[in-house]
């Protein structure tokens, strides 16, 4: 009822986060919505592939067949395009690069299996960019020194410190935002799609679903690991001076 | 002076298409990039892949402004921030 034209009555619009049930903790109401248990969903698919996976290493053969080509294909794959943009810091960033890459891969394409992505919800992204961040921020206080960290605050001069500050803290707002708008958008879309063309919305939504979930989901994943990759490179790098 | 509810709501329908028209800046930012990387790939085609991925880097750099206004938008739509 006066919800506008898009949510006019009859279409049933639904892409909002739903609390599943709540409890109280210190006094305050936590809400376990959708996204939670989305997460759990991809999760246990990601530690269901790890233990077949790790049954099948156990016996491996000198000559690959099968599964052990696509595991060693998937794992140089990572490998590769972590050490293309580290270089000689891939070696500390393999094992988080590459989980946080499977991690989000699986929650972007997760709209196909009928699950509202756990990506399009800012609570995911933004504890991502927070990891990001910290990753950043601790490598450039171990490699630059605290006097270089403050040096590199004052740039070209001292007043641009605030700056500098306000450019730091935009790098983890910026990298959650990036992936949970471009996810949330193809989200509200097929929604959209399928609320207000349901009579027609037969099999053609396949091909925009291999755009939305596939083809961005994919592209935003890559993404998000090449900036945090290139950032931390930054902060491990002492400027010659 | 009082205002209703439907009234605000056409208020932000309107602001929320004000908001996307944000997207015509990543279009041609985006377009521009896409064309001086098939330039580079007609120029060096053994680059191609190096050249592919720095242009998704930028290009998805250079979206962020867009998905601001979209964000705008939706909030204006959907989460309706103005409508007591």
């Amino acid at each position: 009822m006066g919800n506008g034209i898009l949510l006019s009555e009859g279409a049933n619009i639904d892409f909002m986060i739903k609390g599943v049930f709540s409890y109280e903790l210190f006094g305050q109401t936590v809400w376990i919505t959708t996204s939670h248990v989305c997460i759990l969903i991809v999760m246990l698919i990601i530690i269901g592939f790890c233990i077949a996976a790790n049954r099948r290493m156990k016996k491996a053969t000198e000559v690959p067949d099968g599964f052990q080509n696509v595991l060693e294909l998937i794992v140089e794959k990572l490998d590769g395009m972590v050490t293309s943009v580290m270089g000689g810091h891939a070696v500390y960033f393999r094992n988080y690069i590459g989980t946080i890459f499977i991690f989000i891969l699986l929650s972007n394409i997760s709209g196909l299996l009928g699950l509202r992505p756990p990506t399009a919800d800012y609570g995911t992204t933004f504890a991502l960019g927070i990891m990001t961040f910290t990753l950043i921020t601790f490598n450039k206080f171990k490699y630059q020194k605290p006097i270089g960290v403050l040096k590199g605050l004052c740039d070209p001069w001292v007043f641009w410190l605030p700056i500098n500050l306000i450019g730091d803290f935009a790098v983890p707002i910026s990298i959650s935002l990036r992936l949970f708008a471009n996810v949330l958008s193809g989200t509200v879309i097929m929604a959209l799609i399928y609320g207000l063309m349901s009579k027609v919305a037969l099999v053609w939504p396949a091909a925009l679903h291999v755009y939305f979930d596939l083809f961005s989901g994919a592209i935003q994943t890559y993404v998000f690991c090449m900036l945090t990759m290139t950032y931390i490179t930054d902060a491990r790098t002492v400027s010659e001076e | 002076m009082e205002f209703n509810d439907k009234f605000i709501l056409g208020c932000s329908a309107i602001g929320a298409g004000l908001a996307v028209i944000a997207g015509i800046g990543p279009g041609v930012g985006q377009g521009i990039a896409a064309g001086h990387a098939a330039a580079a790939v007609g120029r060096n085609p053994g680059a191609k892949s190096d050249v592919t991925s720095t242009m998704l880097l930028g290009q998805a750099v250079a979206e962020t402004t867009g998905l601001y206004g979209l964000l705008v938008a939706m909030l204006l739509m959907f989460v309706k921030p103005l409508v007591g």
